[in-house]
């Protein structure tokens, strides 16, 4: 429904004329439908309409935006091309959205200094694309990689199934051009160089979920295109044997690009799905990728298929780069999709444990979901002990989606009695920030929360995100409010 | 009374401080060693409120980096924090202390089969001021900065306040990675008590290919295409000793023999170019006098070639570093007198802000470090103020020492 808006008040009133004062009307959405389009990001369960949505086309415009919500103290948060797991570009219901979708422009690519410079809305395969032919590629993939956007891989530290051998985004971003919260452009890093003096502002801005500000502008690390790849895929009767065998490649002293690993449940969806043709009756799939000089491949490959005959493969098959290496990856890919072939609903975890611990935690996942009658389909990064347990419930059984929240929660849990983390790529965003206090204590909470006072000291960039409590900035610590999506109404959970 | 109050906070050792115990050219009151993170944090506790103002020291090797603190009161000496708290062979994970030696934990790891790929450049640094100062050598063509490897760090804030940041595990987005913001920070936002690092597996095979160049040109040329070949060496170097020849390494390392690699770099270095032992400047700081520069690999053959420029004296400075990566150390004799410094200096900041890069003084006489600004010109120091400000409004640890007199 649209249709003439209501006049805005207060703030984001204030807030608004400015904005529309000094951007084109096609970069300021007004109405109410043109603005639901913005409500959710990839974590649909959250819905909030943004009060206003900007169409960012320069660093300009975002600076506009910024700055009209900081003299206003109005919120803004950042969106890219929203695909975000963990609702870190959930809108405010009073504040502004600004999207940097539009901002697609690859300004520079300079081989001899391995750098790109790229506007925030540049799709993440999009540099790799653009760089191919020279031979290089941009290193981290994460799975969303067609659509996801740099700005949002630069806000999210995202990873992908290679960042195992190569790293995550802050590994691969050499300088930042920023919208700080108070409007004010920065120039950030050593950008065609390696390092500058001073604080590491681009490792401290990277991963921090849009809450210091607005990157207008990323330089990137350009990696040369390894001359070899080799891909081995093998079956294996149960996850146990799978995670053995993954511990004895690394005890080996092997380092693969990536080591992947889908249970019996992930790899019928996938099968059901696309496909894909792997080990029939399989326990347990593993995928171990090695890239780089041909001997160096081949050697490494051959070696570890046969540590995997030795912990009991029942199946192997390999590639090289080309159609075959496709169709191995291919249940990988789609497995998160696929779930949707055996259950109606599905909530996606996102947890970090240890790799020696990931025997223990899957038996205790699976010791949870006899436990729920919840099943739970597992997909992960066995190389970095980044785990994807997708969790099946049917939302029209009543009570079912709340045992499966539950048993989600629980996982997470898990997690960190093992000692890992919270997420490995998905981000805190503000689907986990209620439980960010169980991995840090208070007072590194209020630490974080220094480094946000610096950039920040409004707490108007995407407040809510991260923290479950606000500092407050330039006070001494202990007095704290309530966290925003506490106070009714502002975020509906469903 | 001081000394009263510094001993209840640290009952394992408050002494006076006495020759050696200078930071740059300051002299302290007194030197704590603490023996765990509770003694930092009340010790730090209790100089805050006594006003004291502190620089954290592990091996000492590089207290005369930087510029000179605006003042010291307190010494907080790591040196008995030396054990490496944990090694998890198989998620290629070590928690050390921050006094642990890097040599210590090499040994430890290599004994695993592993390694920490972060090179010894001052013989005798500890974890902690690897990790405080950032620096780091050769291996950083292929394995990434200190930065790139620190997976966490526990520090004693200014008001001795004791917090963390990251884990445990190699990938980890859960907060901000205050690992990063403290990897380079000179101590001035706390004192590092514990780092988590992220080790890797010793490479089977070794080996070095040594070669000489013509002139700048040259080797432009070569390493240009070196690091465009799928070679993938894990460190490349350049040096050029004064107005003499110029001289490359390649250290390649494998799973895999190396043959094939070998002679494919050697092919691409050229005609004199052979499989060498390693050589004895490798990963070595010139100089007494020593600057750090870093620059867009199309500006290495400029930084190589500084020699050559107008402005530089007679003792011509030795250029050497990861040609790879971009950041080079340029040393000058002892005997090189201070206006010859300050022309170098300004040579070579002049040459790399034009390019686009840096020139910072990492240890000079000093006679010269008063004279002139050690860290130059710095983006976003406004930003880098206001996170001082936040971190350490009293300005208690090492001020003055970081960019921009923070």
């Amino acid at each position: 429904m649209s249709g003439p808006e209501p006049p805005r008040r207060g703030a984001l009133g204030l807030a608004t004329e400015r904005i529309r004062g000094l951007l084109p009307p096609a970069a300021v959405l007004l109405e109410r439908a043109e603005r639901s389009t913005y409500q959710s990001d990839g974590l649909t369960n959250y819905h909030v309409l943004p009060g206003l949505v900007v169409l960012a086309r320069s660093t300009g415009d975002i600076a506009t935006a910024v700055r009209a919500c900081a003299e206003f103290g109005v919120p803004f948060v950042a969106r890219g091309s929203g695909t975000g797991l963990s609702g870190g570009a959930l809108p405010d219901a009073d504040g502004v959205l600004i999207v940097t979708a539009k901002m697609r422009t690859i300004e520079e690519i300079d081989a001899v200094n391995e750098r790109a410079v790229v506007e925030p809305g540049v799709a993440n395969l999009a540099v790799s694309d653009a760089v191919g032919g020279l031979g290089y590629f941009f290193a981290p993939d994460p799975s969303s990689q067609q659509v996801c956007s740099i700005g949002g891989n630069v806000a999210e530290n995202s990873g992908g199934a290679h960042c195992c051998k190569y790293g995550f985004t802050t590994n691969h971003v050499t300088g930042l051009e920023i919208v700080a919260p108070d409007g004010e452009t920065y120039r950030l890093g050593g950008w065609m160089a390696a390092e500058a003096p001073g604080y590491d502002l681009v490792g401290s801005f990277v991963g921090s979920e849009g809450t210091l500000g607005i990157a207008s502008k990323v330089a990137l690390r350009l990696t040369r295109r390894p001359d070899a790849i080799r891909t081995v895929l093998a079956g294996f009767l149960s996850t146990d044997d799978a995670g053995t065998a993954v511990s004895a490649i690394v005890a080996a002293g092997f380092e693969p690009a990536a080591i992947e690993m889908m249970d019996a449940l992930a790899i019928e969806a996938a099968e059901s799905a696309v496909h894909c043709g792997y080990p029939e009756g399989a326990g347990a799939v593993l995928i171990v990728e090695f890239d780089g000089p041909d001997g160096e491949v081949a050697v490494s490959a051959a070696a570890v298929e046969q540590i995997l005959v030795d912990h009991g493969a029942t199946e192997i098959r390999t590639a090289a780069e080309g159609p075959e290496r496709v169709r191995l990856w291919r249940g990988r890919k789609s497995a998160f999709a696929a779930m949707g072939r055996i259950s109606p609903d599905y909530i996606v975890q996102d947890g970090v444990v240890p790799r020696s611990a990931l025997g223990e935690v899957l038996a205790a996942i699976s010791e949870l979901s006899v436990e729920t009658g919840i099943r739970v389909a597992n997909v992960f990064h066995a190389g970095d002990g980044n785990l994807h347990p997708l969790v099946l419930f049917d939302a029209t059984v009543p009570g079912e989606q709340e045992r499966a929240e539950a048993l989600s929660e629980r996982i997470l849990t898990t997690c960190l009695d093992y000692g890992g983390s919270l997420t490995g790529e998905h981000g805190i965003g503000v689907d986990k920030v209620g439980h960010m206090i169980e991995m840090f204590s208070v007072d590194d909470l209020d630490t974080m929360q220094m480094l946000r006072c610096a950039f920040d000291p409004a707490g108007i960039a995407n407040p809510g995100k991260v923290f479950p409590t606000p500092r407050l900035c330039g006070e001494t610590p202990g007095r704290r409010h309530a966290h925003r999506i506490e106070r009714a109404g502002i975020a509906e959970v469903f | 009374m001081s000394t009263v109050v510094l001993r209840a906070a640290c009952p394992s050792g408050v002494d006076d401080a006495g020759a050696g115990d200078e930071v740059g050219g300051v002299a302290p009151s007194w030197v704590a060693r603490p023996r765990g993170p509770g003694e930092v944090a009340e010790l730090l506790r209790a100089a805050d409120g006594l006003g004291m103002r502190t620089v954290a020291r592990g091996a000492g090797t590089k207290l005369d980096w930087g510029a000179d603190p605006e003042g010291l009161e307190l010494v907080v000496d790591l040196s008995a924090m030396s054990s490496v708290l944990e090694h998890s062979a198989e998620d290629l994970v070590v928690r050390a202390e921050a006094g642990c030696p890097l040599a210590e934990l090499q040994r430890l790891l290599s004994r695993a089969g592993q390694r920490l790929p972060v090179d010894e450049v001052v013989e005798g640094s500890t974890v902690g001021g690897a990790v405080a100062t950032g620096i780091c050598g050769p291996l950083r063509h292929r394995f990434g900065a200190v930065r790139d490897m620190v997976l966490g760090v526990s520090f004693v804030r200014a008001d001795g306040v004791a917090a963390k940041s990251g884990s445990k595990v190699v990938k980890n987005v859960a907060g901000y990675d205050l690992a990063k913001l403290f990897t380079g920070s000179f101590g001035t936002l706390g004192v590092l008590t514990e780092v988590i690092l992220r080790a890797r597996p010793l490479p089977r095979h070794e080996a070095f290919v040594l070669a000489a160049f013509e002139d700048v040109a040259e080797t432009g040329a070569r390493l240009r295409a070196l690091a465009h070949s799928g070679a993938v060496p894990s460190a490349v170097e350049a040096r050029r000793d004064g107005r003499g020849p110029l001289e490359a390494a390649v250290l390649l390392e494998g799973a895999a023999p190396l043959d094939s690699r070998v002679g494919e770099v050697t092919s691409i270095l050229g005609d004199s170019a052979a499989v060498a032992a390693r050589p004895s400047w490798w990963g070595a700081l010139p100089g007494r006098t020593t600057i750090k520069v870093a620059v867009p690999l199309r500006a290495v053959p400029l930084v190589l070639g500084v020699a050559d420029l107008p402005g530089i004296g007679s003792s011509a400075p030795l250029v050497s570093g990861s040609a790879g990566v971009g950041v080079f150390f340029v040393g000058l004799p002892t005997s090189a007198g201070p206006e010859e410094v300050r022309s170098l200096v300004g040579v070579l900041r002049t040459l790399c802000l034009a390019e686009g890069g840096s020139a910072v003084v990492l240890r000079a006489p000093p006679e010269v470090r008063d004279s002139l600004d050690v860290w130059g010109p710095v983006d976003g120091l406004e930003l880098m103020r206001r996170i001082k400000r936040e971190f350490d409004p009293g300005r208690r640890l090492s001020p003055g020492r970081f960019v921009g007199g923070i």
